[in-house]
């Protein structure tokens, strides 16, 4: 992966985390000075004509963002799903800390934990799955 | 004659605490927590946030609670709260084709790529109450699972698309109209109405949908697909200059497949009605891909029947059910110098018709 794809990988991880669970995972918050506070807003979400044609707005989510800076200069950024602010600062000071490889395992513990979620959700709708069978008829004998 | 009215100041405010006292109900029964009403009335959370036109299932459950179940009322408040949000930005649009499927079935085809995958669905209940759940605290057999492909779901449509069956879905990068911005101007392009539609009434749009069905406008649609799943949405952040996943959002996606005889630049080919609305709303969903059909009847030159769903300004400008019952509602509140005037004509009128009775005797 490149850096670029790297830091999408993380921050959206870092978006779709559960802000109890963030929490738990990195309590502490390092020094650090806010470039903007934490702000709850709206996204307009799209959606394509068909499935796949033209954008239209389907409705807006909630949204919070925050930027910071380290104490070394490195910025970090976060848009979180939600309306939680320290989820949002959480997820910002991740995003600067990543950029210089530490908390890594805050990443691979949520990346774990979703692809389990996912699985397991997956795996009940796989239980679901239509197996058709088709009968005999008399003509075909 | 103009009557300032004033007071009822204390009327109102006893009102509101009643109002409180009730929606609390009997203390002597536990007080529903949000997160309850999040995880078991979901359907119902789906539906505030599909037509309040937010997705953010904790507001939605916190706005049931406080509008004491009342749908509209929830809708209302979450239309109101997000007037107070400043716009961040709009989202990529999010690609359904990726969508990570929970339930998708097609009545076109039978043995599709991905299958048919029934999901948690009330289709094939009897619509018999189950008098268990009325018991409290009844254990629960889990949920079966079996070996899941977590590989992308392809779009039915797709495999008519590949042999020119079907309508192509064009694509512009022109900013779609978004009707929270601007007012809807008539005629209104597909993507304002299928955003209009979206955040509709679900019973106005199924009624509209249910009379194109029994013949006033003709819609014979096939389910091609009806899809629910999470997506992932993504938005463009100006300070990285590339787009990240700011979270992920379920959404029921419908699309019908419409006959189409040909016009004298289309070949006889398939056409397509689409619904795609926030959370597990198929009912919706469907409705809305046959109303969307519907109202392109002149774009792919078909006849105008007159029928209701037929027509744009009908159909767009009653969706909106927190329009409606504004506007319906308000006729309760005070009208008492406008129904004064009605009252002084409607004496002189029976005055007038009086007299010349008498006069005429």
């Amino acid at each position: 992966m490149t850096t670029e794809n790297h830091r999408k990988d993380w921050m959206g991880l870092l978006a779709r985390a559960k802000p109890a669970r963030l929490a738990a995972l990195f309590p502490d918050l390092p020094d650090h000075s806010l470039l903007r506070a934490p702000e709850v807003g709206a996204v307009m979400v799209r959606g394509r004509i068909g499935g796949d044609g033209s954008a239209f707005n389907l409705g807006e989510m909630t949204v919070t963002r925050c930027s910071l800076a380290l104490p070394d200069g490195r910025v970090g950024h976060a848009h979180v799903q939600g309306r939680d602010k320290t989820h949002a600062l959480r997820a910002a000071v991740l995003d600067a800390l990543l950029q210089g490889g530490q908390a890594s395992e805050v990443i691979a513990t949520l990346r774990a934990e979703e692809a389990a979620q996912r699985l397991a959700r997956a795996e009940k709708a796989a239980a679901t799955r239509v197996e058709f069978f088709t009968l005999v008829r008399g003509e075909d004998q | 004659m103009y009557v300032a009215v004033k007071g009822g100041e204390r009327a109102i405010d006893n009102a509101h605490a009643w109002l409180a006292a009730e929606r609390r109900g009997d203390a002597a029964v536990a007080e529903l927590s949000l997160a309850q009403i999040r995880a078991q009335l979901s359907l119902a959370v789906n539906r505030v946030m599909a037509e309040g036109s937010l997705y953010d299932a904790d507001l939605a459950a916190l706005a049931i609670k406080q509008s004491r179940g009342d749908l509209i009322e929830a809708i209302f408040l979450i239309r109101a709260y997000r007037t107070t949000l400043p716009r961040l930005g709009a989202s990529v649009p999010v690609e359904t084709a990726q969508m990570a499927v929970i339930r998708r079935v097609s009545a076109t085809f039978k043995d599709l790529p991905g299958g048919q995958v029934l999901g948690p669905t009330f289709d094939y209940t009897h619509r018999l109450l189950d008098f268990k759940l009325a018991a409290e605290g009844e254990a629960l057999a889990a949920p079966a699972t079996a070996a899941a492909d977590l590989a992308d779901v392809p779009h039915v449509t797709g495999f008519l698309n590949r042999d020119g069956l079907i309508e192509a879905n064009p694509r512009s990068a022109a900013q779609p109209a978004d009707l929270t911005r601007e007012p809807m101007e008539l005629p209104a392009s597909r993507a304002l109405r299928l955003q209009a539609i979206t955040r509709g009434d679900e019973g106005f749009i199924l009624s509209m949908a249910y009379s194109t069905q029994r013949g006033y406008g003709r819609t014979h649609a096939f389910v091609g697909e009806l899809r629910i799943g999470m997506v992932a949405v993504e938005m463009e952040i100006p300070e990285l200059g590339f787009a990240v996943e700011i979270g992920e959002i379920e959404l029921t996606e419908c699309e019908t497949v419409n006959q189409f005889k040909g016009s004298k630049t289309e070949p006889p080919q398939f056409t397509r009605g689409y619904g795609l609305v926030f959370g597990q709303t198929e009912r919706k969903a469907i409705a809305m891909s046959l109303v969307d059909r519907s109202l392109r009847w002149a774009e792919l030159g078909e006849e105008n029947s007159g029928a209701p769903a037929q027509d744009e300004e009908f159909v767009l400008m009653h969706a909106d059910n927190i329009q409606a019952t504004g506007f319906l509602e308000h006729i309760k509140l005070p009208h008492y110098v406008d129904f004064q005037s009605e009252l002084e004509l409607v004496r002189k009128l029976r005055a007038e018709v009086l007299a010349g009775t008498e006069a005429a005797e």
